[in-house]
């Protein structure tokens, strides 16, 4: 166990010095340039100026130097400035997570909720039409693509019948609302994505869910359950389910890897303020600091994930001995 | 189920290479006029126009060439460095086995999509780009499957029988685990066509995949956004052609994997190669 624990705490730096590595790497070959890309355009933009500001911000050092200057500076927690606003990218990170998290969170929430009370029952009543259906239903998810989905919410919920507000975490005007009125504003700002961004999830979750718990019916101690004379809605929720449901537990970090590719994707289709939304625009222009920042995070954020849930599941399920 | 797949992707396929049979007209020709853009399905084009006033089902017909290609070719690579890394693991097992399989959980928690992202900004987005990018990232799911499949082939009699009679290790491998090993590595390569061709039109709705004026499902889409209260067919069509795709391969997938492999059958796990 402490073994294991080492080296999945010692896998994160290595793993980010070489997402890092990677990122500065692919930065340095691209044939864009920030300083150019800015101002390269700009007639009033002299040569001289430009090849300034290729010097401040050390994009004329050759790549190792970069890189050792980018290591010190992570060492010391300094992420270094945006180059578009020139605000810290620690700063501009922290604004961006909670938005991130409270979207990420629920569609968990949600995934959880769902998911296993349809695979619970689609393993229970086998082979029944809820089992089928369900069965079709996860066929279909699995190859939908998810951001078209939104697009479709959006055209139904948000247009044609105006339930809900299509985009923004929280607009100006909230500020002048009571408290609870402004709660009910996030809320109904939040079904949208929330439900685009758990859907991908619903599937593969449910499956999962299913093929565990008829593994679990196999067992002899459902058997004996079933011999003590329980009535099969005991045997199956309080027997089958609790045990079946432990390996989901380390579903729970796979799952944070397209979360985290989604909330790009959702984000940016939902002008949510959040993370994913910051790393595509500061990626679309070329914002090196925030790219390797929002890159670097997420993918700690990530590990760390996969950690926790390593760990719950051999603290819930004694069985369970890491190597 | 596997027939209907397998019908629908041979369709598909006919359609991608007859494309400019197919299509009533050029993908690119323009018509701005504005009595016609963004006309509704009708006799103007059975699914209407796009805001430059181009014809959308010729425009969806060669999307369909772009899906494909990129699908294929991106599970090509991912193929090709998921059996070798994989056959190495599970042949040789011990320390070489553990270092390639503590690399390939690496791999496999990398935020990968954002990186995607990332890479094809900044060396440049286009097609030949995005099938490598997705290949390098998709590979370890198909590596798992192989050394695992290796692992238990190797212990085989007849493997060692072949060894015992002086076959060396390249041979082993390649005339005689390799073949046992393929029909998994099949269904798996056709459900990942799938999922590559899902993760492809992502991209392009992003604008890093397909670069206008070339038209793919997923630039169409990003195209018809600005038009969601007005042209709900530029949203539409191009999502629908996307599902009905994705769908044909899973379904010949998981099909073929019933009838190849009744061990594989309730096992399909939560970690798609999804962004």
């Amino acid at each position: 166990m402490v073994n294991y624990l080492l080296r999945r705490i010692l896998i994160i730096p290595v793993m980010l010095l070489m997402i890092s590595l990677i990122t500065l790497g692919v930065m340095h070959i691209s044939p864009g340039d920030p300083a150019a890309l800015r101002y390269g355009l700009n007639p009033e933009v002299s040569a001289t100026a430009l090849d300034r500001m290729r010097e401040l911000y050390g994009l004329d050092q050759p790549f190792l130097t970069q890189y050792r200057g980018w290591l010190i500076r992570v060492v010391s927690l300094d992420l270094g400035n945006s180059f578009i606003d020139d605000r810290p990218v620690q700063t501009i990170i922290l604004e961006r997570l909670p938005a991130t998290l409270l979207l990420n969170i629920l569609s968990l929430a949600l995934i959880f909720a769902v998911a296993i009370p349809i695979g619970v029952v689609s393993a229970w009543r086998r082979g029944s039409f809820f089992d089928r259906s369900a069965g079709l239903l996860v066929f279909i998810g699995y190859s939908t693509p998810t951001f078209w989905l939104a697009l479709l919410l959006i055209m139904f919920f948000g247009v044609r019948l105006g339930w809900f507000p299509i985009s923004g975490m929280r607009p100006w005007y909230v500020q002048f609302m009571p408290p609870a009125a402004q709660l009910r504003d996030l809320a109904s700002r939040l079904v949208l994505p929330v439900f685009a961004t758990a859907f991908g999830g619903l599937a593969g979750l449910s499956r999962y869910a299913r093929s565990s718990v008829l593994e679990v019916l196999r067992q002899d101690y459902v058997r004996a359950a079933r011999a003590k004379g329980l009535t099969e809605k005991r045997v199956v929720w309080k027997h089958a389910v609790k045990n079946a449901l432990l390996p989901v537990v380390t579903i729970m970090g796979l799952t944070l890897p397209s979360l985290i590719g989604g909330s790009v994707i959702f984000e940016t289709i939902f002008s949510w303020p959040g993370m994913g939304r910051l790393g595509y625009n500061a990626i679309m222009n070329y914002d090196y600091p925030v790219v390797m920042g929002v890159g670097v995070l997420s993918a700690f954020l990530t590990l760390v994930g996969i950690l926790i849930s390593d760990l719950a599941y051999a603290w819930i399920d004694p069985r369970i001995r890491y190597r | 189920m596997a027939t209907v797949g397998g019908f629908l992707v041979v369709a598909m396929v006919l359609a991608a290479l007859f494309a400019p049979a197919l299509a009533p007209h050029d993908p690119a020709a323009a018509d701005p006029r504005p009595e016609s853009i963004l006309l509704p399905p009708g006799p103007g084009g059975v699914m209407g126009t796009d805001e430059l006033g181009r014809d959308l089902f010729s425009r969806m017909v060669y999307g369909g060439r772009v899906s494909l290609s990129v699908g294929l070719i991106a599970v090509g690579i991912s193929l090709l460095i998921g059996l070798t890394v994989g056959a190495i693991a599970g042949y040789f097992g011990g320390w070489v086995d553990s270092a390639l399989m503590r690399f390939t959980e690496m791999v496999m928690i990398f935020p990968a999509f954002y990186f995607i992202l990332m890479v094809l900004a900044f060396l440049g987005p286009s097609l030949r780009n995005v099938m490598v990018v997705i290949g390098i990232f998709s590979w370890p799911g198909l590596c798992r499957l192989v050394r695992a499949e290796f692992l238990s082939l190797r212990e085989r009699e007849y493997v060692l029988a072949a060894r015992s009679l002086g076959a060396g290790h390249l041979r082993l491998i390649r005339r005689h685990i390799l073949p046992n090993a393929l029909a998994p590595v099949f269904v798996y390569a056709t459900l990942a066509v799938g999922g590559a061709i899902l993760v492809e039109s992502s991209i392009s709705f992003l604008g890093l995949g397909a670069q206008p004026p070339t038209a793919s499902w997923g630039n169409i889409i990003a195209a018809g956004r600005h038009y969601v209260e007005s042209a709900w067919w530029m949203t539409l069509f191009p999502g629908l052609a996307i599902l009905v795709t994705v769908l044909s391969y899973n379904l010949l997938g998981e099909g073929l994997r019933d009838r190849l492999d009744p061990r594989l059958r309730e096992g399909r796990d939560g970690k798609s190669a999804r962004g």
